[in-house]
Formats: structure tokens, C-alpha cells, sequence
């Protein structure tokens, strides 16, 4: 009876089978299961999974938000094995039971960056040609101190009048707080950058914000243009500072576009447009371009097409531009500055989306001064900013003595005409005397700085290379150059000098110092 | 049951957990990006700059973009800020006050400025001052290269030795844990953004400065969570309400990571004595947040009472300082209202290090510092400098109280600062915020005179203004006193 039930009862056996299965073995999924295919099986069927699927989502952000508290470093440069070490053994801090900000862990950690990390070594052991003749030379920060004798022999004679005299009496100037800086100051810096960009644009002094160096203008800019999280693009390779500025507070992201030495550095639209359309896919918002003009630290003025294109790229995508113009009024080539304010005058342009920073840190070589301003003509940026420039206004006595010094015409136009020679005098010969030693430097006309090829001397062809390179040249020869590294150059080997912090006669001991190390790359290879 | 009995289906037939677990959960994923979608075109730049959408079609290329450039939400926030703070300014601008050449301007009165001691600094720079910036032999190289940006280190060793001196106590200040700011205001935003995060929050004690609370929260988005104090305390700080408050922030789900306290207080001029400041550390220390003492206005200090500094304070203690930062006011100090020179001394290591990074963007100029370096130097000015001050302070204090006192009106004891805080609440009609700003208005166009009113502090009790006589001298006193009386004249 049994053998002729089994083939009949082979599928019902396979059925209880399959109960008894999920039944006796798995006893997670069996309640699931039974919650599925019970009562009420759809609803609860639908919001056990969706519960769980929500927890998963809570449990994974979390994670991303730990991960995210410690924010990678902005620069992958291996640090240097004796400073970052020593201070990483304080332990001061890291016993310290009460929480700082985000933003403070992340900038108290030592300097990663060469750029700071050479500063930083030229402040411990700063050349002097008396006191300190082998000490570090500083040829990384653009201090204009080719011209000190004429500032100096100016305020010798105008300090008493300027600032003594009158003194600080404030009651002549207004009963109420000018965070953004004394009209007259804007009025005489709009007459002496007219003076400087060619003469032939004209700034309102109701469109200036007045702010401590171009640093903070910059930043204020950020703060104003762009929320936590987007993006500007900047062209590379770029002042490193700009990381700081952008990055630090105002939580803006710079997004590089490279540029080759093919195209001896200079923006190219299509490079732009691929950016740009990078970013989008990734999701971030782009709100503006930020470009220096000339730039910083190849030294090339852009055209006035190239200005155009660039409007209308910002136009066509709804962006702003950040133009940082500080060096406009050292330039030594043949070549014009224009300035993108010039560009504006045409009327079919939107102004609002085009704001200028200019300093006298460069270009007056007042960089102690602390002299910078935002030329913007969109009212509500404006607004912000005058607001925002109670947070870095310049010192009144400052404001006083520059005033009175950019008022004095015959001294402003003869400053720049000796300024113009000798920037142009010291870039020729110094320039010729690196590629005297092979060593090719990119065309620029303007600026403080030579953009100098050294891919010869690196091994291997890297990043890497670069570093160990720029170390050579602080140790061996005891000068501090910037590495295109530190300037997010995609192309290893390129390095910034500076060449207005030394003298003409000082040229060939800086020259001499490169040998050597030139030398001890052609010797080691 | 057409939806149910597929779905049903699926769950129940093959594979049937796991497409019970996928199909819905599919559906969820796709119903939260359906949300997000919907709560992204709520809030588009909603804040969009309308001035300047292109009316000129001259051109012959189609212009997409005629909406105009995206200004940040946190720019439009800053300009929103309209308080009658901003508003009085505007109208002091248009119609300012002189003694000769405009008598029937508007009197500002909510300046919190010093001026009194100003032509003892004239005079100083007047014989000194080309040597200060110049040095000797004369040179620019000490003000016109580029400097340290946290400041150089001479004037921070002249800055502590000064506020040994402001303190007249010998407190020992480290010149390596001195930051130099371009100002107390950005001393201050530089330490919010180094002890808190966006969306985080400081405890302030009301009524505060106006313009406080922007200088706090602006750039860095931490919130003020504002510790009222009461008339009945003569606005003194009390710490139940530091506790209460605290605890209702916590309630509310807010990060509290600090508090703030102005000592000599503004406007009240209140000074916290040696226990509350003691109670204090160990409030903070039991709830581990930090203490910012603001003490820009330390030398202003003209009352009875002695002014005890946090620095002092802090001497006797060997641990746990790492939450504990001040700031000090040099402009304040010195009477010059646009030097622009302020100070952090902090106790934390890493809050020093982050500081002095930040300082890049509110530098003091070299010529400034220098000649800070030799004003401060010069200790026998200096002690004369700091007595007199106090003295005209405290001299100004009394004839202004004295004639508000006549009109019938009360202010607080101040023991320092600039400002008296005065107790109007018999002049105004309906005894809440409205009733103070209608009074505001009518001192500021019938009297003509602006003053702040108790709202802009945050102050919890209407009727009280503030009023700052430290820029006028005493004729200047009778003029305001018998404007006020307009108003009396105009109520009774």
C-alpha cells in the first residue's frame, strides 16, 4: 500500500518538505517569512524591509560622518621626517578633554604644504648680508624690495605730516564707523589704479570695499559668491595661498583646470568646459572662476579674446569671476595689461558677476601695510562685504599715510617708471643667467616671479622628484624656491622664483648657490 | 485587488523573501529621492540679486542666462540684518551732530567708542611718533616687507607687559600664546570659528552688545543662545540661569560648546566679581565647554569695585586651563577708535596654532604695531596714559547719570565701559518691544538723538537704553540732557 501511496505522495512530501525545511533550519528567515505571508502579510512584508533598509542608510551616513570629522590633508606631500615629527609628539593637546572646531583640528596640524614648510624655514634662519650671510634666501613670497629706497625716503620725509601731524584725530573724519575704509583712501586708490592698469578704466570708490591685503578680500569674496560645499575653478598652476582663502573658512572648493606648457600656460576655454562639465556630473555646484591676472606664478597677462571668452563662459553658465589683479602694475613685457574692468565698459556685459581684488602689497610693495580692496559691481555682494570688512579693516593711521602717499602724483608716477626698470632689469638678467645654467624659464611679462623649468634635474619624473629636488635646494644651496607641487601644476619639474626680494649685485650668489645644486644633480645621475 | 494581489504574489511566490525585502525597499529608495527632489525645487537660490537682469537686448546673441549671478544665502543673510542699530547710524550719517558748525544734528549716543583720552595719544605720536614707526637710524624695512601675520613679537611681549599694567596686578602674560588681530571684533570670530562648528552654539549673557550676535554668527553659523539677566540682579550674570539655560539649549537638542561673557559687561558695565568668575570655570569645566572672557574693555575699568581678569584667575590654576581664552581690545585701551589692534590669549595650544593661521585674514599693520611697540614701551606714559583715562571716564560717567538722575530716569551702577544703561520704562507707552521702538523713534526724530534700545541687547525687560557718552565732552552732556526733556515735555 505504501509503494503505490509514494509516487502519488512524492509531491505532497516535496511540499511538506519545504515548510518543514524553512521550519527546522534558518530560524531568522522563518519569522520574516511568517511575517510576510501572515496577516497583514503586504503591510508588514513592505515595512520590516523598508525599517531595516532605513537603518542601513542611518548606519552608513554615520560612518561617512566620522570618516568625514577627519578631513584628508589638502596636499599629499610627504612630510618632512624632523618638524612634523616633533610636533606631532606634543602631546599637549591631544590629552586635552574639551573639543575644539572641526576647522581648528584640521589647521593647528602642522604645515604640509612646501610652500609653508619653506617659509617657515627662512623665518628660523633668514639671510642677511652682514649678519647671517650663509642663512636661508628667501625667493618664495613676492616682497617688491627693489624699490624700498624710494618708499623709505618718502615716508622719512612725509611721516610727520601724513600721520604725526594731523595725528588720529577722528572727529574731522565722521561720528560714525567706515568698517570699509575712509572715502578719501578709496578715492586716491581708484585714481592710482586708474594710473596703474593703463588708464583706461575707471573705478567708482562707491563700488570698493577696503579690507587688510588681498587675503581677506579674497575670502570675503568666497563667503559672498558661493555657499559651504560649491566650487570655483581655477586655472592651474595657481597661487598657493588661494587653498587657504578658499578652502579654510568659507568651505569653497577649488577645482583645478590644468594648463600645459604647451600652451605656455595659458587658459584654454575647452579645458574650462571639461571642468566644468566634470563638476556637474559630480554633482557639485560651480559658482564662479577664480583667475589671476597676471598671473601668479607663471607671469603671463591675459588677452583681451581670452578675457571675452571667459565672460561669456561665465554668462553662458550663470557664474561669477574672481579676478585677482594684484600685479597689475608690474609688468615689464611688451605686452598690455588689461584689466577685466576695462572689458565691462561694453554694455551688453552683466557686471554683477565680474569682482577685482587689488592690494598694494605688490605693486607699491607696502605688503606690511596690509592694503587691499574688492572692486565688485553687484550691489548685493557690496553689501555683504562692507559688512563683512569690520573683520579686516585697515588701521586708520594706515589709511592716513596712504592716502597722503597716493595722492602725491609726482611720487607715484616716479616710483613706477624706476619700479618698471628694475623689475624689468633683474627678471632679464636673471633670467639669462638660468638658462645659462640650462634652465629654462616659461614667458612672462609681468609679476614678481620666474616660472622655471627644472625637469632636467629631477629623477625620477614625478612628484616625488620635484620634492627631493626643492629639498636639495633648501639644504645644499639654502634658498627657498617654490615647488610647481605646491602650485597643483600637473607637470613635475616647474619651480617658482622670486626675484625682487634680492638686489641686482646679490644675482650672482643666488646664481652660484643654484650651481651648486645643479651640479650635484648632473654629478648623481 | 489588482495592485495587492501581484505584489502579494511576489512576495509569497519563488525567491519570496528576498523580492519581499527588494520590491520594497526599492520603493522606498525611490519615494526618499522623490522627497529630496521636491524639497530641492523649494529651495532654489531663492535670493536671487534682481538689480541687474540684462534689459538691453543691443546685442545680437541670444542671452540664455537673463537670470541673474547667484549671491550666497549667507551674504543676503549679513545685509539683511537691519536692526535699528543700523538704521540710527544711517541717520547720524545723513545729519551729524556738531557743537558749532550743526547744533541741531543728530547726537550719536550709540558709539561705544572712547575718544576722551585721545589728545594724550595725539601728543605722544605728535613727538614721537616718526621715531616709533621708523626707528632709528630711520628705515621702512621694520613696516613695509611683509611681516609675521599673528603679529611681531616685540609688540606681543609690549601687550603683555601693558595688560600687567591695565590690570595693576603683576599677572604674568605668555607672549607665545598671543595671537594679534586686527581688532577685538575679529579676535573674537577667529576663536568661534577654532572652539565651535557650524550649527553649534555659544551662551551669552543678556543684555549684550549689538552687532554681538553678527559678529558670532555670520561667517561661522554658531548660534547665541542668550542667558538673560535681570534688573532685579542689577543685571548681574547669575549662574542658575547660566545652568537653566544650558540645560533647556541641551533639551532643544543644541551643541553648547562655550560661553562668552563681556567683563566689564556692554552696556550694563557690570564686573564680574572673583567668585562668579570662579564658578564659572567650574560650570564649564563640569559641563566641558569653553570660557571666552571678553575683556576689550579691562581699562575702562573706573568703578570702585577691583576688575579681576580671567588671566588672574587662571595664575592659581595648573590644569584643565585648555578651555579658558580672552581677548583684549587695544583700540578700547588707548582711547583710538580705528586702530584696529586687538588680541587673543589663549591657554590651549592648538587653539594658538589654529588662531595664529587665521589671523592671516585680520592682520594689524606693521606701521600700526610699531608704533603700538613704542607707545606701549614707554612705561612711564603708559601708567599716566591708564589713570587719566580712568579718571575722565569716570568723571563723564557721573555728570551723565547725574543728569539723567535730574530727569527722572535711573540707569545700572557700571563699574566700566563706555555706556550707561538707563531704565526708561516709565516713558514708554505699552510696556513691551513695540512701546521701547516707538520711544527709540521718537528720541531718535524728535530729540534727535540716537540711542540703542534694550531690544537690539537682547535684553529681556523693555524700557532700557543704552546710552554712550565716552566721544562727548560736558557741554555736549547738557545739550542731550535737555533734549531728553523735549520728550518729558512732549509725554506730560
Amino acid at each position: 500500500m505504501t509503494q503505490t501511496r509514494k509516487p502519488s505522495s512524492k509531491p505532497e512530501a516535496r511540499e511538506a518538505q519545504n515548510p518543514s525545511f524553512s521550519s527546522s533550519g534558518m530560524k531568522l528567515i522563518v519569522p520574516l517569512q511568517g511575517v510576510v505571508q501572515g496577516r497583514g502579510g503586504l503591510l508588514l512584508g513592505t515595512l520590516v524591509p523598508c525599517a531595516l533598509f532605513y537603518f542601513l542608510q542611518l548606519y552608513l551616513k554615520r560612518r561617512r560622518s566620522t570618516a568625514n570629522c577627519n578631513p584628508p590633508s589638502p596636499s599629499s606631500e610627504p612630510t618632512l621626517p624632523r618638524t612634523s615629527s616633533r610636533s606631532n609628539l606634543s602631546a599637549r593637546g591631544s590629552i586635552s578633554r574639551v573639543r575644539i572646531s572641526r576647522l581648528a583640528t584640521q589647521i593647528s596640524r602642522p604645515d604640509e604644504s612646501l610652500y609653508y614648510v619653506g617659509l617657515d624655514r627662512v623665518s628660523r634662519d633668514p639671510y642677511h648680508a652682514l649678519d647671517n650671510p650663509d642663512g636661508v634666501i628667501q625667493l618664495g613670497l613676492a616682497d617688491n624690495k627693489l624699490c624700498l629706497d624710494l618708499i623709505g625716503e618718502w615716508v622719512a620725509r612725509n611721516l610727520e605730516d601724513s600721520v604725526v601731524g594731523t595725528g588720529l584725530n577722528i572727529n574731522g573724519i565722521a561720528p560714525y564707523q567706515t568698517y570699509d575704509g575712509l572715502m578719501e583712501l578709496k578715492m586716491a586708490l581708484s585714481d592710482f589704479m586708474h594710473q596703474v592698469m593703463g588708464e583706461s578704466v575707471k573705478f567708482d570708490p562707491s563700488n570698493m570695499v577696503l579690507t587688510a591685503g588681498a587675503t581677506p578680500a579674497i575670502e570675503i569674496l568666497s563667503f559672498c559668491l558661493a555657499d559651504q560645499g560649491n566650487a570655483f575653478l581655477v586655472p592651474t598652476p595657481y597661487y598657493p595661498g588661494f587653498d587657504r582663502d578658499v578652502r579654510w573658512r568659507p568651505g569653497v572648493d577649488l577645482i583645478p583646470v590644468h594648463c600645459r606648457s604647451a600652451d605656455n600656460f595659458n587658459l584654454n576655454i575647452t579645458a574650462l568646459e571639461q571642468a566644468y562639465s566634470q563638476a556637474r556630473k559630480r554633482g557639485v555646484k560651480v559658482r564662479g572662476i577664480l583667475i589671476s591676472n597676471p598671473s601668479n606664478p607663471v607671469g603671463n597677462i591675459m588677452t583681451q579674446d581670452m578675457l571675452y571668452s571667459l565672460l561669456d563662459f561665465a554668462e553662458e553658465k550663470n557664474i561669477h569671476i574672481i579676478a585677482d589683479e594684484v600685479f597689475a602694475g608690474s609688468t615689464y613685457g611688451s605686452e598690455k595689461f588689461v584689466s577685466l574692468a576695462e572689458i565691462l565698459d561694453s554694455d551688453y556685459i552683466d557686471k554683477s558677476r565680474v569682482h577685482i581684488v587689488y592690494g598694494l602689497s605688490k605693486d607699491l610693495s607696502l605688503a606690511g601695510f596690509r592694503v587691499g580692496v574688492i572692486c565688485s559691481f553687484n550691489d548685493s555682494v557690496l553689501a555683504a562685504a562692507k559688512k563683512l570688512s569690520r573683520f579686516s579693516s585697515i588701521s586708520a593711521p594706515t589709511q592716513r599715510l596712504v592716502t597722503s602717499m597716493l595722492s602725491d602724483k609726482r611720487f607715484i608716477r616716479e616710483y613706477f617708471e624706476t619700479n618698471r626698470k628694475r623689475i624689468q632689469q633683474v627678471h632679464d638678467e636673471f633670467v639669462d643667467c638660468l638658462s645659462k645654467l640650462g634652465i629654462k624659464c616659461a614667458k612672462s611679462c609681468a609679476g614678481m616671479y620666474c616660472w622655471a623649468d627644472m625637469n632636467g634635474l629631477i629623477r625620477p619624473y614625478s612628484e616625488k622628484g620635484e620634492i627631493e629636488l626643492w629639498e636639495k635646494f633648501l639644504s645644499i644651496a639654502k634658498i627657498n624656491i617654490t615647488p610647481g607641487s605646491s602650485c597643483h601644476c600637473i607637470e613635475p619639474g616647474w619651480f617658482r622664483i622670486c626675484f625682487t626680494t634680492i638686489t641686482l649685485e646679490e644675482i650672482p650668489l643666488v646664481i652660484e648657490r643654484i650651481r651648486r645644486v645643479v651640479e650635484s644633480c648632473k654629478s648623481s645621475s | 485587488m489588482r495592485v495587492i494581489v501581484p505584489l502579494q504574489g511576489v512576495v509569497q511566490g519563488t525567491g519570496g523573501l528576498f523580492w519581499g525585502s527588494v520590491i520594497p525597499c526599492a520603493l522606498f529608495y525611490f519615494l526618499q529621492l522623490l522627497f529630496k527632489t521636491k524639497t530641492r525645487h523649494h529651495h532654489p537660490p531663492s535670493n536671487h540679486n534682481h538689480h541687474s537682469t540684462l534689459h538691453r537686448s543691443l546685442s545680437p546673441t541670444p542671452r540664455h542666462a537673463t537670470a541673474s549671478a547667484y549671491v550666497s544665502p549667507r551674504a543676503n543673510s549679513i545685509t539683511a540684518a537691519n536692526s535699528p542699530y543700523y538704521l540710527g547710524l544711517h541717520r547720524v550719517a545723513d545729519d551729524p551732530y556738531h557743537q558749532t558748525h550743526n547744533p541741531q544734528g543728530v547726537i550719536q549716543l550709540a558709539f561705544d567708542q572712547n575718544t576722551l583720552s585721545l589728545d594724550l595719544i595725539q601728543e605722544w605720536i605728535h613727538s614721537n611718533g616718526t621715531a616709533a614707526m621708523l626707528g632709528k637710524p630711520l628705515s621702512v624695512s621694520g613696516i613695509v616687507p611683509y611681516q609675521p601675520l599673528h603679529g611681531f613679537m616685540e609688540l606681543k611681549l609690549a601687550v603683555a607687559r601693558f595688560m600687567s599694567r591695565v590690570l595693576e596686578k603683576p599677572v604674568f602674560f605668555n607672549p607665545s600664546r598671543m595671537v594679534l588681530t586686527a581688532g577685538a571684533t575679529s579676535a573674537i570670530e577667529i576663536l568661534t570659528f577654532c572652539l565651535a562648528d557650524h550649527g553649534n552654539a555659544f551662551l551669552v549673557p543678556t543684555p549684550l552688545s549689538p552687532g554681538f550676535d553678527g559678529v558670532v554668527k555670520w561667517r561661522t553659523g554658531v548660534e547665541i543662545v542668550p542667558v538673560p539677566c535681570r534688573s532685579t540682579d542689577d543685571f548681574n550674570l547669575s549662574i542658575t540661569s547660566l545652568e537653566r539655560t544650558f540645560n533647556q539649549a541641551k533639551k532643544r537638542g543644541q551643541k553648547v560648546r562655550g560661553i562668552i561673557m563681556t567683563n566689564p559687561s556692554n552696556p550694563a558695565g557690570k564686573l564680574l566679581n572673583r567668585e562668579t568668575l570662579l564658578d564659572l570655570l567650574d560650570f564649564a569645566r563640569e559641563k566641558n565647554i569653553h570660557i571666552i572672557s571678553n575683556e576689550m574693555f579691562a581699562g575702562s575699568s573706573y568703578g570702585d569695585e577691583e576688575f579681576v581678569s580671567m588671566a588672574e584667575i587662571m595664575e592659581a590654576e595648573d590644569h584643565d586651563r585648555d578651555r579658558v581664552h580672552i581677548v583684549f581690545g587695544l583700540s578700547n585701551e588707548l582711547s583710538v577708535p580705528g586702530l584696529k589692534a586687538g588680541a587673543i590669549y589663549s591657554y590651549n595650544d592648538n587653539v594658538v596654532a589654529a588662531a595664529s593661521k587665521l589671523a592671516r585674514f585680520s592682520t594689524v599693520s606693521a606701521p600700526t604695531q610699531r608704533l603700538l611697540i613704542s607707545m606701549l614701551s614707554d612705561t612711564s606714559f603708559v601708567q599716566k596714559f591708564i589713570e587719566v583715562n580712568k579718571l575722565r571716564l569716570r568723571k563723564m560717567y557721573d555728570t551723565f547719570v547725574a543728569g539723567l538722575k535730574q530727569l527722572g530716569i535711573e540707569c545700572t551702577r557700571s563699574s566700566g565701559g563706555f555706556c550707561c544703561w538707563a531704565d526708561m520704562s516709565s516713558l514708554i507707552r505699552s510696556y513691551n518691544e513695540k512701546g521701547e521702538l516707538e520711544l527709540w523713534d521718537r528720541l531718535l526724530n524728535v530729540s534727535k538723538i540716537n540711542v540703542t534700545p534694550g531690544s537690539s541687547c537682547h535684553c529681556i525687560e523693555p524700557g532700557w537704553f543704552r546710552f554712550c557718552f565716552a566721544t562727548w565732552t560736558e557741554k555736549d552732556v547738557c545739550v542731550v540732557m535737555e533734549r531728553i526733556q523735549r520728550i518729558y515735555d512732549a509725554t506730560k
